[in-house]
């Protein structure tokens, strides 16, 4: 610690500190474009600059290491001059189009311009014009009004951890840009928009659609994975006009996912669902709240006493609230069904009960030193968790990666192993080996039918003795280790390496599944942990029971079987749907349907990855009749005429679940130990839901739509030796046969891709023709060609 | 004509052995990991054995070889004057026109060789034997005005010195 003084303050500052960052926590203003707490220093911008006693000249205060008994002054003659100048400089070549650019009003150069400026310039030369660049569907650029602070190449090179766009040309000739141009590839690029202190980068969905001073904030939450990133939604009339980062430390520092960021663009597509619709003798009519309701309790009424209260089910998606899901569990629970399920995309749920939710904050994550990553394409599942395990990876963090194909990580990895679904349990069970031979006979005796004779391979002890020896390891379970048919039996060996390294398991749950899961919209157990017997996600269509409520999910997507929930909905007495969007499939089988508000449009509760529970409310009101869920789901309580469901706020539900949790003992579960593997035969889909398929919010958003990351939906990925086992080639059309569904895709050859198994986007229109993720499948070339 | 170099495919397939050998070379005189280092002398090497020129396809070859992003390859090769992003003649003419010379008469050197190629700055002649470029300070101010003609600095310049000069070109 040194002693400073900055304006006459006197400061007591770390020593590691420069004056920007001690001028900042005092809260004295200095002016800087380059400089940004979360990225490196480069101190090329020269606003920042500020006079510092016995300095022979003004100094970048961002530049500036701090030491004992320095003077500093922001505002004296010096410093003043020194910054007119620099803005001087700034403005040459700066466009005077602020009246017809997006960034007026939020500007950092148009506010300093105005402190720090002159009013008349005496540059009377020729500007110098840049052609602008086409960066994809989310950023526009307007190259001329760059002051290249470099803000967006460090944000690539640091924090995206890809390095697209960079200064090219020299002194009046130096641009930023990508070069050769192309569709940005991060999956974070959308904060270059937020990064950018003038309007060279701002965001396309958004362009001429409102001013700064014309919108209000709206603090938030994302919705879309696990981080719960905390959000601004910029509101104007009503509308979510845009969507941009709120700072927390703790969870997303400065930075959303891109989707986090787009998503409200969906919030306005015509398939919204808007009024509360019933269908009377197979026509759709459009009808009031209080008849639709009556309608639909009717309706599980009937089938409750014709067929049975286990003859209903409802399933929740992972984006709904805390409070969603335990209304939801509460009301079906109350009409005597426990067939409630959030885990949509799971088949294997023999471990349920055993499940151990550890806690685990993002900066341990970031301070973790080895990381294993077991079936996870972090940067598409949790982009901010990803970003996290870059920082680990850049600070020397030894990452591992075990998943069906190997994907750029966009970060040194140490080691990418790609398996198959047996050569994944050969590989656990060896690193599980590895370990076992140090510990006591009676857990290894337990285990002893997993493990083969085999002694483990060096890859396999490698991974063993990184995750033993390190200071802080964590072991990462991802969605594709989740979804898996087998998903029990890798979540249980992740856990028994995890006992015995020391090292964090995290189940990586989907969006907001960590809530759910607390309030109870569970089969087997509900929010008092209550062992109870309904049939999971899988059961309840494989059974095609009677009744179905569906709670803002689109089967066909969002579930594991589209075809087996699409017989079983389709087979149904009584369908109920409380959904955002409406489509045709869902009218066909539907009986109701209740208009539901999105997340910006409801309050509630979201718990993530790290177990924070973050509240949030409305920004906007939910368009047409729509209504958010939790009123919804209190009033169907009252007009089933069941008690406790007189909430007058969503804080309510949250207080009665939160005492219902506190009342719990935290006992530690026992790790679930899964009877012997079976191996499957044949070739078997890798079904990765993609970035921007994940929930139908985000699927209605057209600009992530567009994106590069989309553009493979209709394409089969193999490896070289598939490919010549069935005579493909690339580009060929494939026809993929599974039990009696077959569509056609698109190959390519990719040997990045695991032996006999075949990627498939999930949550597709092409493969929601098709059964079960990761089944077999039976492959064959198609003799025309599709245009024929 | 020199051989086509390779572009595409696997790190120890690129361009060709020789050239691995040389860039190998300068990528060991840096720290592991930091091959981005080589980048200036790696350009020279592949600009040498194409023509006089880089591609765009030779400099995303050159950022797979040193593992760096290819935007940070044409970062370098966009700065530096010495890269030819276009194809140029047999021989590069640079003609300095900073201060020390433009006050020693480069102007009349420039004007000179402009006349006698038949060409501006930054053009090739039709034969495809020159290329002009116009160019800053050199470091030779010293023998101003002056030009680089390909590796050789030609000092102390009047239209009769460059007449001798272009004469000896082959």
């Amino acid at each position: 610690m040194v002693n400073i003084e900055i304006d006459g303050i006197p400061l007591r500052v770390d020593s590691a500190k420069m004056i920007i960052q001690a001028a900042d926590e005092a809260g004295i203003d200095i002016p800087r474009f380059c400089y940004h707490k979360n990225l490196s220093i480069v101190a090329n911008c020269r606003m920042c600059l500020v006079e510092v006693d016995k300095a022979r000249k003004a100094l970048p205060a961002c530049a500036t290491p701090v030491a004992n008994g320095m003077k500093v002054f922001t505002q004296s003659e010096i410093a003043l001059q020194a910054q007119r100048g620099v803005m001087e400089f700034l403005l040459i070549n700066h466009p005077l189009d602020c009246p017809i650019c997006d960034q007026g009003g939020e500007c950092e150069l148009q506010d300093l311009s105005l402190g720090y400026g002159s009013g008349i310039s005496r540059f009377s030369e020729k500007k110098r014009v840049v052609k602008d660049k086409d960066i994809g569907p989310l950023v526009q650029t307007d190259m001329t009004r760059c002051i290249h602070c470099t803000r967006c190449v460090r944000f690539g090179q640091e924090i995206a951890g890809i390095k697209e766009l960079g200064a090219t040309g020299r002194g009046e000739h130096m641009e930023i840009g990508t070069y050769v141009e192309h569709s940005l590839a991060s999956e974070l690029s959308g904060n270059i928009i937020d990064l950018c202190p003038v309007g060279a980068l701002t965001s396309k969905p958004f362009r001429y659609k409102a001013r700064a001073w014309e919108m209000t904030s709206h603090p938030s939450i994302a919705m879309h994975d696990a981080v719960g990133s905390n959000l601004d939604l910029h509101t104007r009339q009503n509308e979510v006009m845009r969507v941009v980062a709120r700072d927390n430390d703790s969870v997303n520092q400065s930075w959303i996912s891109d989707r986090d960021r787009f998503s409200y663009l969906g919030l306005k597509h015509p398939d919204r669902l808007l009024n509360p619709m019933i269908k009377q003798n197979g026509e759709w009519q459009v009808t009031d709240w209080q008849t639709a309701m009556e309608f639909a309790v009717d309706g599980l009424k009937h089938v409750k006493t014709k067929n049975g209260a286990d003859q209903i089910a409802g399933l929740i998606s992972p984006t709904a609230t805390l409070e969603e899901g335990y209304l939801f569990q509460k009301w079906l629970r109350a009409f005597g069904s426990q067939n409630v399920d959030h885990r949509l995309r799971q088949q294997d749920f023999s471990d349920a009960g055993h499940d151990q939710f550890s806690a685990m904050s993002l900066a341990d994550i970031e301070s973790s030193d080895a990381i294993v990553l077991l079936g996870c394409n972090i940067r598409s599942e949790a982009p901010l968790l990803a970003h996290r395990v870059r920082q680990s990876a850049y600070a020397g963090g030894l990452i591992s990666d075990i998943n069906f194909f190997k994907t750029d990580l966009l970060m040194p990895v140490d080691r990418q192993v790609v398996v198959n679904s047996a050569q994944l349990f050969v590989l656990l069970s060896g690193v599980a080996k590895t370990l076992l031979q140090r510990v006591d006979e009676t857990t290894a005796k337990a285990w002893r039918h997993m493990m083969r004779e085999k002694a483990p391979s060096a890859t396999e002890q490698n991974i063993a003795m990184q995750l033993a020896n390190a200071h802080q390891a964590v072991i990462i379970v991802g969605a594709l280790a989740n979804q898996h048919p087998q998903a029990s039996a890798i979540r249980s060996l992740a856990a028994l390496i995890s006992e015995l390294t020391g090292a964090h398991l995290l189940i990586l749950p989907d969006a907001n599944s960590q809530a759910l899961h607390l309030a109870g919209a569970l089969p087997h157990c509900d929010a008092s942990q209550e062992l109870k017997d309904g049939l999971n996600a899988n059961a309840i269509w494989e059974e095609q029971l009677r009744a179905y409520v569906l709670f803002n999910i689109e089967p066909e997507f969002d579930c594991a079987d589209p075809a087996a929930a699409l017989l079983a909905l389709q087979r149904a007495g009584f369908v109920m749907a409380i959904n955002s969007f409406q489509c045709d499939s869902l009218r066909d089988y539907a009986d109701v349907l209740l208009p539901l508000a999105a997340f910006t449009e409801t309050s509630g509760t979201f718990v993530g990855l790290d177990h924070q529970w973050q509240s949030f409310t409305g920004a906007v009101a939910p368009p047409g009749e729509s209504r958010p869920g939790w009123k919804i789901l209190r009033v169907l309580g009252n007009i089933s005429k069941f008690n406790g469901f007189d909430y007058v706020s969503s804080e309510g539900v949250r207080q009665e679940l939160q005492d219902q949790l506190n009342r719990l003992s935290s006992a530690r579960k026992s790790i679930y130990i899964p009877a012997e593997i079976t191996n499957v035969n044949g070739v078997q889909l890798i079904s990765e839901v993609p970035v921007y398929r994940t929930d139908s919010l985000v699927r209605h958003s057209k600009a992530l739509q567009l994106t590069p990351e989309n553009q493979f939906l209709d394409t089969m990925r193999i490896s070289p030796a598939l490919a010549e086992k069935y005579g493909l080639h690339q580009g060929d059309a494939v026809q993929i046969q599974q039990d009696e569904f077959a569509v056609s895709a698109t190959v390519l050859i990719d040997e990045q891709v695991a032996e006999n198994m075949a990627h498939l986007a999930a949550a597709s229109p092409l493969s929601a023709r098709l059964g079960n993720a990761f089944g077999n499948v039976e492959l064959s070339a198609m003799m025309e060609s599709i245009d024929a | 004509m020199t051989t086509a170099l390779q572009l595409t495919g696997h790190r120890d397939q690129l361009f060709n052995q020789v050239i691995r050998q040389q860039l190998d070379s300068w990528i060991s005189k840096y720290p592991p990991g930091q091959s981005q280092s080589a980048v200036i002398p790696a350009l020279h090497i592949l600009q040498d054995s194409h023509d006089g020129w880089l591609s765009e396809g030779l400099m995303r070859a050159l950022a797979d070889y040193l593992e760096i992003p290819a935007i940070s390859v044409f970062e370098v090769a966009t700065f530096y004057t010495m890269f030819e992003l276009k194809p140029v003649g047999k021989h590069k003419i640079s003609v300095c026109t900073n201060i020390s010379c433009l006050l020693c008469g480069s102007e009349e050197i420039a004007n000179h060789l402009q006349k006698r190629l038949g060409i501006g700055f930054g053009q090739t002649t039709a034969d495809g034997k020159f290329t002009l470029k116009e160019v800053e300070c050199l470091g030779a101010c010293v023998g101003a005005p002056m030009l680089l003609l390909d590796r050789q600095y030609h000092e102390h310049l009047t239209p009769d010195k460059v007449d001798a000069l272009l004469g000896e070109v082959k």
